[in-house]
Parts: structure tokens; C-alpha cells; sequence
């Protein structure tokens, strides 16, 4: 059988190409050469890694590495973008450092610039508990129902992100529902029902659920539920509610209390950033229901 | 001609096997060669501190649940990482995690600094059932995360780590198991030597709402409140005195 040498190579007469000098039972292998592109491209590559070498940072030298001549840096590099990308938003973002809110309200030009930025700040931090629309869920309030358990002017809510509610922060604000454990269940269920006939505005005020309400509930919720005491007591008397206005729902909270919370902000953000979201989660019960039926707070 | 040279060399065999080693040792060398000098070369921030035995049977939960193949927990080094989720992550921030999570691809979001970002009943809400919080959200439910705790193993897994040169002592491995119980019950009596041993900025709660019952809830919780908090060598980065 034919062994062939490289001396005496066999030429495939169709394609031009050397054989591999096997023979397989009559079938041969052709020995076709690497494709001449793929071999420059490859040597290029060498190439450039060489200059790559020279120019960025590469061999490591012990401790330590060789720097390249360009001196490059991926963590300077990145800080340095973020320089950049603040510096692009210091023209505006500067005014929220110790902000006129009022002012800043009224500034057209600033609210077009900065509420897209806010909206932002506000999907990436606050809607995971509030909600992508700022309308709040089981356990956490809406913001853009208007009513405000500490206060809905800027200045308020700036201060309600930086130190939270029931927070790690040693200002936080405190905010707790005590256990009505120790009340009778009967009563518990009387002023339940009560409470629960709050927002239909036809509850009986001469009711014992009313006297117990006014006993044991009002000094926090307000006389007759209606709230605004901004002390962290919700509202009893609109349709609004954080953790459910149903009996049961209120025999839970009566017999376990409720201490919600809220994390303090001022670690993670700047205290400008954090103006910016007050002044924009301040206009959420205008602005969430706008005029051109598009959700502020929605992502553009 | 090299492909003249390759062509020669496959026709001694013994010369190829050692070309063969000769090309792998490279490759091997390469990626080996750094790792000789790695203590000298990672910088360990000096108020790195390790994980509590509660926060690490929650890591333990969340290598078991898989959550690191859709949640990283590395801030690259690019500006629009650092705007979103803060300072990149640094190699010494891990140097007391085996194995690193770091991760390789996110379908959820980053997790290297979510320590502190939610509340607990937040965490708890949402591990049980993410849709509750998050209308959008795709990921998997975990409501058997309420089973009792399995803290027999914590003093053997601390002792492991010890060797490993995470910086448990003797005293850290011996009350490893009441640690883990008392970071869960602020009213317990151990729960100020938790604070004794691992530093005052740990968080001594009741993770899951209920000091009774010491649950895998707690410890996940635990170690998700821990993420980016036990170091602030990355916030010194930010502030400008560099890596």
C-alpha cells in the first residue's frame, strides 16, 4: 500500500493539495494548507498584544506589574467617568444644596432638567417598597394619595429619607402602633369594625366603637380617624390604607401593633440627590395623575 | 516557515507531547503565576470584618438557592456602575469570602452593596413572594425559607474558615452556634456579646419578624442586611484617597 514520503508527495489533481500519504481503504485525506487570512489575522493579533503590552498595564513583576507607557488605570478610569457624568449634572444639581424649594418649584427650566434625573434616583431607590408609580402596596404607603404620615412639604420629606423611620439612623424618626393586646377581644373587635366603617363616612359616632376609638386611638390617629397629625398615624378616613382597613386585617394589627419601617438614605445618597427626590416625591400626588394621563413617576 | 516547522514536529511524537507541555505551562503560568504573590497584592482593609455566624449560614442559603447565578455581587469598574450602585467593588472587599460570589451575569440586579437599601420585612415580603412588592419582578418564589435553622454545623464551618485565614478565633468559634441564635433576639442575653465579637456596626434584629423561631429566613436576611456593609475601604475610594 502506498506509504507515501514527503520526497514523493501525491498531488490531488483537483484541488492542487497534498494528501496526507494515508490511504484509508481508497479514501485519502487532503492536507489542506491553514487558510492564508486566518494566518494574517492571527500575527496581527500577536502584533497588537505586543503593543498592547508596551502601551497598557500587563506583565506582573512580583508585587506588582508593569504600568504601561500610557499609565492607565480601570479604576481611575471609571472614577474619572463619574466625575464627568457629575459634573455634567452640577449646573442643576447644585441649586438642591440647601435648596429654596419653593423657587425651585417654580423653575420650569430646572423641573424639565431635573424630574427626569429624580424619576431615575426614585425607580433605582424608593419603587421597590412605594411602587414603580408611587402607589404603594401591603405594608408600604402610597405616595401619591396626598395624604402624608410625616408632612408632604420638601423640606419634611427630604428629612424622612435622610434619617428614615424606625431606621438604624440615631435621629430617626420614631413611629409605633402599639399592641392592644391587653384590650378585650370584643372590644378590639368592636373598634375594628368601627375603624373599618371609617372610610365610607358613615360611621356611627355614637357607637362604643366610636368611644373606644376616641379612648384609645385618637391621640395618635386624630379625632374621628381623620389623621394629619403628622406623626406617622395614617388616616383612618379615606380609602387609603398601608397594611388594610378590613377587620381582620386590623384585629392583626391591634393584637401585634405595627412598627414599620423606612431605611435611612444618607449613607447611599448625597444630600443633594436626596433634596432632589423630596422635591420630586413631594409633587407625586399632582404630578402621578397628570393632566396627559401619564404617570410621572413612570420610567420615560 | 513555522506551519513548516509544526508539520515536522507532529511526525515525532515525543516531541510534540513535549511541545504540547510546553504551550499549556504557558497558559497555566499566566493565570497561576499572580496568585503567588496575592497576599501581598490584595489589600485586606484593615476594619474588613467577617461574617457573623448567622450571616454566613445565610450565605450558606443563598449559595444553596442559587441566587448568585442571576444576582452578582461585583460593581465593575465602569462610571455607570458606580452612578447606579456606588463604588466599585474592590478585591480586598472578598478576601475573607470562599468561595467569592461575584457572579458572571445578572438577570436580577447587583447585590454587593444592597446591605442596608430595604427594610427586613421588605427582604421577607419579597423572598416569599417577589410579585407582592415587585408588579414586574421574574424571580422565583422562596416561601420554604420559614424551615427552622440548621446551626449545628456553624463552630465546624467557622473553624474551616479559620484555617483558611478569615479571622475567627477561638472564642468566635466556640460561641458560634448561641451568636448565631442570639443576632436573631436583640432581648436576649447574648446579644451584646454578638456585638462584642464582631464589631458594634453589626445588626442585632429580629430578621424575620419573630424572635421566637430562629428560621433560614433570618440568616438569608442577616446576610443580605451584611452585603457592602462590613468594610467602608470602598467609600474612602470614593472619596478620593484612591485604591
Amino acid at each position: 500500500m502506498a506509504q507515501t514520503h514527503e520526497d514523493h508527495r501525491e498531488v490531488d489533481p483537483v484541488t492542487g493539495h497534498d494528501t496526507t500519504g494515508h490511504d484509508w481503504g481508497g479514501i485519502k485525506e487532503l492536507n489542506t494548507p491553514f487558510p492564508k487570512i486566518a494566518l494574517v489575522f492571527l500575527l496581527l493579533a500577536f502584533a497588537y498584544s505586543v503593543v498592547a503590552w508596551i502601551l497598557l498595564p500587563a506583565w506582573p513583576t512580583g508585587r506588582s506589574h508593569t504600568r504601561g507607557l500610557l499609565g492607565l488605570d480601570q479604576g481611575q478610569e471609571a472614577l474619572a467617568g463619574y466625575r464627568e457624568l457629575e459634573a455634567g449634572r452640577k449646573a442643576w444639581m447644585s441649586r438642591f444644596d440647601k435648596p429654596d424649594f419653593a423657587a425651585l418649584s417654580a423653575d420650569h427650566a430646572l423641573l424639565a432638567e431635573a424630574m427626569p434625573a429624580a424619576a431615575r434616583l426614585f425607580q433605582d431607590n424608593c419603587a421597590a417598597c412605594h411602587g414603580s408609580n408611587a402607589q404603594g402596596g401591603p405594608g408600604f404607603p402610597a405616595l401619591n394619595s396626598g395624604h402624608w404620615l410625616w408632612g408632604g412639604d420638601p423640606a419634611t420629606v427630604a428629612e424622612t429619607i435622610t434619617v428614615g423611620i424606625n431606621s438604624a439612623d440615631p435621629n430617626t424618626r420614631v413611629s409605633q402602633m402599639p399592641s392592644f393586646d391587653w384590650m378585650a377581644i370584643a372590644d378590639r373587635q368592636t373598634v375594628a369594625e368601627y375603624v373599618a366603617s371609617l372610610p365610607s363616612g358613615k360611621a356611627d359616632q355614637s357607637s362604643a366603637g366610636a368611644k373606644l376609638f376616641a379612648d384609645n386611638c385618637a391621640s395618635c390617629h386624630g379625632e374621628g380617624g381623620k389623621g394629619g397629625l403628622q406623626t406617622g398615624a395614617p388616616t383612618l378616613t379615606d380609602q387609603s390604607f398601608i397594611y388594610g382597613q378590613d377587620v381582620e386585617t386590623e384585629l392583626t394589627t391591634l393584637a401585634k401593633g405595627r412598627q414599620g419601617q423606612m431605611p435611612t438614605w444618607a449613607a447611599r445618597l448625597s444630600p443633594e440627590e436626596i433634596n432632589l427626590l423630596a422635591l420630586y416625591v413631594s409633587r407625586l400626588p399632582e404630578t402621578a395623575a397628570g393632566a396627559d394621563g401619564r404617570s410621572a413617576a413612570a420610567v420615560p | 516557515m513555522p506551519l513548516r516547522l509544526h508539520y515536522n514536529l507532529e511526525k515525532v511524537s515525543m516531541g510534540l507531547v513535549g511541545a504540547i507541555i510546553v504551550a499549556a505551562s504557558i497558559g497555566g503560568i499566566v493565570e497561576i503565576a499572580p496568585l503567588f504573590t496575592i497576599d501581598e497584592t490584595v489589600a485586606i482593609p484593615a476594619d474588613l470584618r467577617p461574617l457573623t455566624p448567622l450571616e454566613l449560614a445565610g450565605r450558606e442559603i443563598y449559595m444553596r438557592e442559587g441566587c448568585y447565578a442571576c444576582h452578582s455581587q461585583m460593581i465593575r469598574s465602569l462610571a455607570d456602575e458606580i452612578d447606579r450602585y456606588g463604588p466599585y467593588s474592590l478585591a480586598g472587599e472578598s478576601a475573607y469570602d470562599h468561595p467569592m460570589l461575584w457572579g458572571s451575569k445578572r438577570t436580577g440586579p447587583d447585590l454587593a452593596r444592597v446591605g442596608g437599601k430595604y427594610t427586613d420585612v421588605w427582604q421577607v415580603d419579597h423572598l416569599t413572594e417577589p410579585r407582592s412588592v415587585v408588579p414586574a419582578s421574574i424571580m422565583p418564589r422562596y416561601p420554604w425559607l420559614t424551615a427552622p435553622l440548621d446551626t449545628s454545623n456553624l463552630s465546624a464551618e467557622l473553624a474551616t474558615l479559620a484555617k483558611l485565614g478569615v479571622p475567627y478565633d477561638a472564642d468566635k468559634i466556640a460561641h458560634a452556634e448561641a451568636d448565631a441564635l442570639a443576632q436573631s433576639r436583640p432581648d436576649s442575653d447574648g446579644a451584646a456579646d454578638v456585638q462584642k465579637r464582631y464589631g458594634a456596626g453589626v445588626a442585632v434584629r429580629a430578621f424575620d419578624g419573630d424572635p421566637a423561631e430562629l428560621t433560614e429566613m433570618d440568616a438569608l436576611v442577616a446576610y443580605l442586611q451584611s452585603l457592602g456593609t462590613q468594610t467602608a475601604a470602598a467609600k474612602a475610594l470614593m472619596a478620593g484617597a484612591g485604591p
